[in-house]
């Protein structure tokens, strides 16, 4: 079978699916962080298979302002994760429950 | 000296009597790196260490960027590269160092949420399988074009023409994170 646009979108459903159940299901919020790094790598993917299917750069610009946001993402998420974890010593998400009632 | 000339000039010589140069082996090198993507993204959220899955991550961020380059976009490839396994991911590592990891890791690892988890995985697998078994009519293949040499100047001029809002609203995004990253890390908030 020759390669062909579906076959790119299945690893990117691959990439999308571990990142959503690393999500919902780890407790250290600096690996939940990673796996919102890999669904945005995952939408990326998707993005520049389609670019290369419909021959155009429009895909590949959408992606380098995700990586942008990417980028911005990690850095304010990191900044209030130190900035929890100095006032309560933890990286458990379990544990950071104050807005819960 | 004149061995290195007529190697070169014999390179040039095959470089002009063969300018089309077809794409060499393209299924093992998908297969190759998507499956290290997928195995690496794996042990993203299985590995106990943090420090481990920051690893796993890099690797998979560079099969990635593989995988642009077989899709014929070399710059969002070295955007990848640079940005994400050259700048996050230090970000990431500095982070991990200054939170403690002794007692995180001793903890259990995974919260009580696997019953979404299994919901989002059967949800979007489900998805996966239609979007497969429709997909050969949905997306025919690709024809075979050879890579564009002028990839970069292209997205160029396609941000500073069609997209220079966006552009200027993410550069604008930056500096907000820039400062909230600054305010968020500082002693006394």
């Amino acid at each position: 079978m020759e390669l062909s646009t579906l076959h790119y979108l299945v690893v990117a459903a691959a990439l999308f699916i571990i990142g959503t159940i690393g999500v919902l299901t780890r407790r250290n919020v600096v690996v939940i962080l990673m796996s919102i790094e890999l669904i945005l790598n995952a939408v990326n993917l998707n993005l520049v298979a389609f670019s290369r299917l419909y021959n155009g750069v429009h895909g590949q610009i959408f992606s380098i302002f995700i990586i942008t946001d990417a980028a911005a993402e990690a850095a304010v998420g990191l900044g209030i994760l130190i900035a929890f974890f100095r006032n309560k010593e933890t990286v458990n998400v379990d544990e950071i429950d104050l807005l819960k009632f | 000296m004149t061995l290195a000339a007529i190697t070169i000039s014999s390179l040039l010589a095959t470089a002009t009597s063969d300018p089309v140069m077809a794409p060499v082996a393209t299924k093992f090198f998908f297969y190759v790196l998507s499956g290290l993507a997928i195995a690496s993204a794996i042990a993203v959220i299985t590995r106990r260490n943090a420090v481990h899955s920051a690893l796993a991550l890099i690797v998979t961020l560079l099969s990635v960027a593989g995988l642009y380059l077989m899709l014929y976009a070399p710059f969002v490839a070295g955007v990848q590269i640079v940005v994400y396994a050259g700048g996050i991911m230090v970000l990431f590592l500095f982070v991990i160092m200054l939170v403690n990891l002794e007692r995180s890791i001793k903890e259990e690892q995974y919260s009580k949420q696997w019953l979404a988890g299994v919901l989002a995985a059967l949800c979007l697998g489900g998805l996966l399988a239609i979007v497969f078994r429709k997909g050969e009519s949905l997306f025919p293949g690709v024809p075979r074009l050879l890579a564009e040499d002028n990839n970069t100047q292209q997205i160029g001029i396609g941000l500073y023409q069609n997209y220079v809002l966006p552009f200027e609203i993410a550069s604008l995004l930056l500096l907000v994170a820039i400062v909230g990253a600054v305010v968020m890390a500082k002693k006394r908030i």
